[in-house]
């Protein structure tokens, strides 16, 4: 019986295989490229909201703290956003004809709450809760970045699970002074691991990484 | 006539999954797992979701009038309303000690400085922006005002101030008020009100 393939088909299997293992490893490289993405993790992109609230204006400019407005953050797992009564306790006085406020002032004619478009939003199988992290010592701006510079919110942080534990794992790395908490102007001290392991052990912080902390 | 597929022998005996079936099956999960979003967003609804089932639009249910939540039974006048006898409570409902007075100071700068300012003059930040200037917690009246007048106002609101009660819990306003004591004393101090260790204090930080 005559052969099948012509000994010159030894070449091209060789570069088909060669193809082959580029190709795979280009769309491994392409997936993981994805997956960090802006596209997929949303990171620094600022969103469109029913109303261009600035947290910039309100923090920044004016210095309200931000439990002003997010008053469940020390006592549940939602930080709270504020009902439109919070925004016309001043904006029944202050900014009372600007347009960019209409729909603020509709909102509480009619008793319907504005629609924002979440920001941060984890996956559903994630049990985040807020209170527990500030008693802790983690800042708002450790996860939210420095919201006093957004005119519009933006996520900082990519929210993946891979991110959760690089401090989950070593949380001297993080955490700062509970009275500093609330601060956007805290920075990270040269000796922020000695601080650190400090507050670690002032407030029994423990490194939690089994699944079911945060997956129940 | 047979309308299913008999499992094949060899995965019958070896209770292994057939090779083929486990490439397959890789690939699969190689392909689609980006893609599968439904346990990121189950059947369930987080805070402020929005629904479709109910007419309004809101996840959030308001409650029927009268539900009491667990543990938020309000028994007791005056926590709850700072009346007494009718009137504006010359009393605390609980003794105020040190942490009261740091709560206080604490929940103040948070929710009353903003227009009232720290020191209580009523020349906070969004007064200069154009908030109707609140009075000084210093003049006459404020200062013979009974604590239960501060904590009905914070309660109710009072003129163009709106109601502070879904923000601030009723121990936590009647810190404030003990807090707005504090700093009605601290700007009616005279030198005889400093005790001899806390002028050293104060003489050492002025000379800094």
């Amino acid at each position: 019986m005559a052969q099948l393939f012509h000994p010159n088909i030894n070449i091209l299997i060789r570069i088909l295989v060669g193809v082959v293992v580029v190709l795979a490893a280009g769309l491994g490289l392409a997936y993981y490229q994805g997956y960090y993405s802006v596209y997929f993790s949303q990171v620094n992109v600022f969103r469109e909201q029913p109303v261009m609230f600035s947290h910039k204006h309100h923090v920044n400019g004016l210095g309200i703290d931000c439990r002003y407005c997010h008053t469940s953050v020390e006592v549940s797992s939602s930080a709270g956003i504020p009902p439109t009564h919070t925004c016309m306790g001043c904006h029944s006085q202050v900014w009372t004809e600007a347009p960019i406020l209409e729909p603020v002032r509709e909102s509480y004619r009619t008793g319907t709450p504005l629609q924002w478009v979440r920001v941060h939003d984890l996956p559903d199988f994630v049990y985040f809760n807020h209170s527990i992290h500030v008693k802790k010592g983690v800042g708002c701006t450790t996860c939210h970045g420095q919201v006093d510079q957004m005119p519009l919110m933006m996520q900082v942080n990519t929210l993946f699970m891979g991110w959760c534990l690089e401090c989950h794992r070593n949380p001297e790395d993080y955490v700062r002074p509970r009275e500093e908490v609330f601060s956007v102007s805290w920075v990270p001290p040269s000796n922020q691991k000695e601080l650190g392991r400090r507050l670690v052990e002032e407030y029994q912080i423990k490194s939690r990484t089994n699944c079911s902390s945060c997956h129940r | 006539m047979k309308h299913y597929r008999e499992p094949s022998i060899e995965a019958a005996e070896t209770g292994k999954p057939s090779r083929k079936g486990l490439v397959f099956l890789a690939g699969l999960t190689l392909l689609f797992s980006s893609c599968r979003l439904d346990m990121h967003d189950q059947p369930k609804y987080e805070s402020y979701e929005a629904s479709e089932f109910f007419a309004d639009g809101q996840a959030s249910r308001i409650p029927p009038e009268g539900t009491i939540p667990q543990g938020g039974l309000r028994q007791g006048e005056l926590l709850y309303t700072g009346k007494m006898d009718g009137g504006d409570s010359e009393l605390f409902p609980f003794p105020i000690t040190q942490d009261t007075l740091v709560r206080g100071q604490d929940r103040y700068n948070i929710y009353c400085s903003p227009c009232h300012d720290k020191v209580g003059t009523g020349r906070g930040i969004i007064v200069r922006r154009g908030m109707k200037q609140p009075p000084s917690f210093h003049i006459a009246r404020l200062r013979e005002a009974p604590p239960g007048y501060f904590f009905d106002v914070m309660t109710n609101g009072f003129g163009a101030m709106f109601s502070y009660s879904s923000r601030v819990q009723p121990r936590d306003r009647w810190a404030i008020a003990a807090y707005i004591r504090a700093l009605q004393l601290s700007q009616n101090a005279s030198y005889g009100d400093v005790s001899e260790e806390d002028l050293e204090k104060l003489e050492e930080a002025a000379t800094e």
